[in-house]
């Protein structure tokens, strides 16, 4: 990163509201402190973050007309909330809200709401840190904050964009989402990122923290649209008290730099977590997914699949991190990793990463690298599909079964043209899809 | 329809159709009976152009046609339809999605336009009765989590559907139960006609109950060894085949 970021983080600092000042001041010296993650660093092993190093300035507000915003929003009748460049763009968003959830932004928030966003900021992250969340602490201008009121159930899915669109200066947006979800009470939410630019370099760097009350319900769905030189760094920091349930879904197209981190906290008995995703690096691209499940605290489940098609040149990286805490009895996981080579010089690295330390436990793993299936392919020719068409309807099939575990019907109808459009070179390769 | 001309192919390195030759005439339908591994689904798979199985030496005409350079998708748009014994799972992918690219495909080769999603879905729903099939079935992956049973009737469905000028059914009737058997058989004898022509491959008589061959040919060895009227058929149910390892040998 280029010595711009200091200017940056002072821009950010001069926008946010003063009582965020405490603990963004905590983040700023912590980020000094960190040293920032090398090939040498293992979780950082096969990412390199060298597209980082330009100068980034601050992201600026960009006037986007609804036409733009509604080709790379589907419409999947949500309520809708739109960030461009980190700035809340009203015009674009929907304004009123249903009964039982509060939307605060933290440029707004009044002295009990900036109290209640203090009590909870940053409490789902590790303690461990982690350095981009402490980036993104430091860098904190803006951010949203969601509250579910216990026993509420919101039927309207909430969709939330953070949209970037540059004007050939390269500069860097910090997304932040808290979502706490009161007890027993259930919301499914789409968060968005997508460039709608020029193709000028941009870093967003987004922290999701999800904190679930006993018996809430989240669906939780994160898009990483963005490609090119729009990089991407994000991680999402779950929490899970007594007989919650998060049902997470991830679809990330590559980048020239694109790392996710999923960290789900099983801190309550009977707590679920299912955790699926799709990613689809061509070209040059590179798509990092790295996961990890801590299972805490007895009789907790969670199931796991990501699928990846890798193309060209691309490189993905999935590690699946579990791990079983010595208390943790009866807890069962899952893990299912698999990835299909479309071509010679695509390149993934898996990683199951398992670590048990109860004895009474179920845990099942396994990760398949493989090219499209010979037989199948001679099977859809046989009926007379090209092998050109054939192709792209193995590879669409291969990741539209972990779409269809998507419970937003909407959201699955969005993406499977989305999804074909990926392998189809030629637009008549999928007109039998979606 | 068809000439096969002293067929040699090979699996795996291994000599499987040793000069096999059969002549099938516009409209007949042919049985072809024959031991475990004497050939008869190599021969299907042949016809089909499975990768992994290569032709050494012969010939096969379809339709004035040297079948052997088509590539397979060119093949089944001709008009050949080989229904699987082992029918391929393609989860994610919906039979309805397969069936209309399936028949997009062919039609385009004639020159036909693509039917509207109002009339395929006619078709599709029609077919389905006659396969015995629940129209859920077109909603579900390919194939997926099917039994043998719907398996078979799925590719019934499908060769209802694209009106192949040579359908080849590969074991189709085994592991059948009566009922299916009677549907497959029923969906065979529905598409007979002057221009369809059908080669039957089984290991045993009792399809032949439900579809009547004009001719019965036993392969053995790779070769045909004998071939003759649907009382041959008859003949290998009360003997069995055992008589034939003479006459390979």
């Amino acid at each position: 990163m280029g010595s711009s970021m200091h200017d940056t983080l002072a821009a950010a600092a001069a926008a946010a509201p003063g009582w965020l000042a405490p603990a963004r001041d905590a983040a700023r010296q912590a980020w000094a402190e960190t040293p920032l993650p090398t090939r040498k660093t293992e979780q950082w092993k096969y990412t390199s973050i060298a597209p980082l190093e330009q100068d980034f300035g601050p992201g600026r507000p960009e006037d986007l007309d609804p036409a733009t915003v509604d080709a790379l929003l589907p419409d999947i009748g949500a309520l809708r909330l739109v960030f461009v460049n980190g700035h809340f763009a009203p015009a674009l968003s929907s304004s009123e809200l249903p009964e039982g959830l509060e939307l605060v932004r933290f440029a707004e928030a009044d002295d009990g709401q900036a109290a209640r966003i203090r009590e909870h900021l940053g409490s789902a992250l590790p303690e461990a840190g982690h350095p981009f969340a402490t980036l993104n602490g430091a860098a904190l201008g803006d951010g949203v904050f969601l509250a579910v009121a216990p026993g509420a159930s919101i039927h309207e899915p909430l969709q939330l964009a953070w949209l970037t669109a540059g004007d050939g200066q390269a500069f860097t947006v910090t997304p932040r989402l808290l979502l706490l979800a009161g007890e027993n009470s259930c919301l499914s939410v789409v968060e968005h990122f997508a460039d709608a630019g020029d193709g000028a370099p941009s870093f967003s760097n987004a922290v999701t923290e999800l904190l679930l009350a006993p018996g809430a319900t989240v669906n939780h769905y994160r898009l990483n649209l963005e490609q090119g030189r729009a990089l991407h760094i994000g991680g999402v920091h779950a929490r899970l008290d007594r007989d919650a349930t998060l049902n997470g879904f991830c679809l990330g197209l590559g980048a020239d730099l694109k790392r996710l981190d999923l960290v789900v906290t099983l801190a309550g008995p009977g707590a679920h977590a299912e955790l699926d995703g799709i990613y689809l690096p061509r070209g040059d691209e590179h798509v990092d997914y790295h996961t990890c499940l801590e299972h805490a605290v007895p009789h907790c489940t969670s199931t796991e699949t990501f699928r990846g098609v890798i193309g060209d040149r691309a490189r993905a990286v999935f590690n699946g991190r579990i791990h079983i805490h010595p208390q943790a009895q009866k807890t069962r996981a899952e893990l299912s990793n698999k990835n299909l080579l479309t071509s010679a010089e695509a390149e993934v690295n898996s990683k199951p990463e398992l670590e048990i330390y109860a004895d009474d436990v179920q845990c099942a793993h396994g990760a398949t690298v493989a090219q499209l299936d010979a037989l199948s392919l001679h099977y859809l020719r046989s009926r007379g599909v090209s092998r050109e068409e054939a192709q792209v309807m193995l590879s669409f099939g291969f990741v539209n079964e972990v779409l269809e575990s998507a419970r937003l019907e909407p959201l699955r109808d969005a993406l499977r043209p989305l999804l074909a459009r990926r392998f189809a070179r030629d637009p008549s390769l999928m007109r039998h899809l979606a | 329809m068809l000439t096969i001309d002293n067929l040699h192919a090979r699996v795996e390195g291994k000599d499987i159709l040793k000069g096999l030759s059969l002549s099938v005439g516009a409209g007949e339908v042919h049985a072809i009976m024959g031991p475990n591994g004497s050939g008869k689904s190599t021969l299907g798979h042949i016809l089909a152009g499975r990768p992994g199985y290569e032709v050494t030496a012969g010939s096969v005409a379809y339709a004035g046609e040297d079948l052997l350079a088509m590539d397979t998708e060119e093949r089944a748009r001709a008009g050949v339809f080989l229904a699987f014994q082992y029918p391929v799972e393609i989860p994610g992918v919906s039979n309805m999605e397969f069936l209309k690219a399936s028949v997009d495909a062919v039609r385009e080769h004639r020159g036909e336009e693509p039917l509207d999603a109002v009339t395929f879905m006619k078709k599709a729903r029609e077919a389905c009765k006659v396969a015995s099939l629940d129209q859920a079935f077109l909603k579900r992956g390919v194939n997926e989590g099917f039994s043998g049973g719907e398996k078979k009737r799925n590719e019934l469905l499908q060769m209802l559907l694209l009106e192949p000028r040579l359908g080849i059914l590969d074991e189709t009737d085994s592991g059948l139960d009566i009922d299916a058997l009677q549907v497959v058989a029923e969906g065979v004898n529905s598409l007979r006609g002057a221009e369809r022509s059908f080669i039957l491959v089984t290991h045993y008589q009792r399809l032949l109950n439900y579809i009547q061959p004009d001719k019965v040919h036993v392969l053995a060895g790779g070769r045909i060894v004998r071939s003759g009227d649907a009382s041959l058929a008859l003949h290998l149910e009360d003997k069995g085949y055992a008589w034939l390892e003479d006459e390979v040998a």
